[in-house]
């Protein structure tokens, strides 16, 4: 048996924010000499597509500064408070946030999450997607990038059960 | 002279950790790898991947908003 540490994450969130904490977490312990499993269920299933499509959306949500990734440096300073009513009214207000976010993470020279989850296959992390969250929201294992093991509660517990540092994102 | 040289600038974290634990497995042990990083999190990081990987830090400095970072990899 190995003597590497083990981490356990159930990574249950579908949106381009909270794709970065398990896939960051997942493929740093990986470099460090951990054994690591991701359990994707729920909204989470979204970040093991083929193709990735996520999105972040400010509605809704106060503790999102809304800045702009471009020009003068008072003008990036300026946190655009749009209020939530504008905000779910205005048409491809949640693209042009995905798009802001997208640029900033490139302009801070943040990893994308096709480069993080690339990493973490690289790095040997382990996937398993929810088999009944496959089911129940229609997906087709095709959908899914290749190499994922299908499994149930059970299938975590086998790993989460011995794991050294288990967290649910 | 460090054995290899990795140039982590304008990266973020975790990449440039990322980087360096892949490149020091093209190393054998006891050769050095020199990294070079301008994300003031690195300090503390690879401080912290040197303790818990066995990897010794055998240099970390800093100069002009870049780290410099030397590491000998675990015999």
């Amino acid at each position: 048996m190995s003597e590497a540490k083990k981490l356990a994450i159930i990574a249950t969130k579908g949106t381009l924010d909270w794709a970065y904490p398990p896939f960051i977490l997942a493929s740093t312990a990986a470099a460090l000499g951990y054994d690591v499993q991701v359990f994707f269920t729920f909204y989470g299933l979204q970040l093991l597509r083929k193709k990735l499509d996520l999105k972040v959306s400010p509605l809704g949500n106060p503790g999102m500064p809304m800045k702009m990734p471009f020009g003068p440096k008072w003008f990036k300073g300026i946190n655009w408070n749009i209020p939530n009513l504008v905000q779910s009214l205005v048409p491809g207000y949640e693209a042009l946030a995905t798009t802001l976010m997208k640029q900033t993470v490139k302009n801070n020279g943040v990893a994308s999450i096709p480069d993080l989850r690339e990493l973490c296959r690289e790095a040997e992390v382990k996937f398993i997607a929810c088999q009944m969250t496959v089911e129940l929201f229609g997906f087709e294992h095709s959908d899914f990038i290749d190499g994922l093991e299908f499994g149930g509660a059970a299938t975590f517990f086998e790993f989460a059960g011995e794991s050294d540092i288990c967290l649910f994102i | 002279m460090a054995d290899k040289e990795l140039d982590a600038r304008g990266l973020n974290c975790p990449l440039p950790i990322l980087r360096t634990k892949k490149m020091l497995n093209e190393l054998t042990g006891g050769q050095t790898l020199r990294v070079v990083a301008t994300d003031p999190g690195a300090v503390k990081d690879f401080q912290a991947f040197a303790k818990q990987t066995g990897n010794e830090l055998v240099e970390s400095a800093e100069a002009n908003g870049e780290y410099t970072f030397v590491l000998k990899k675990k015999a």
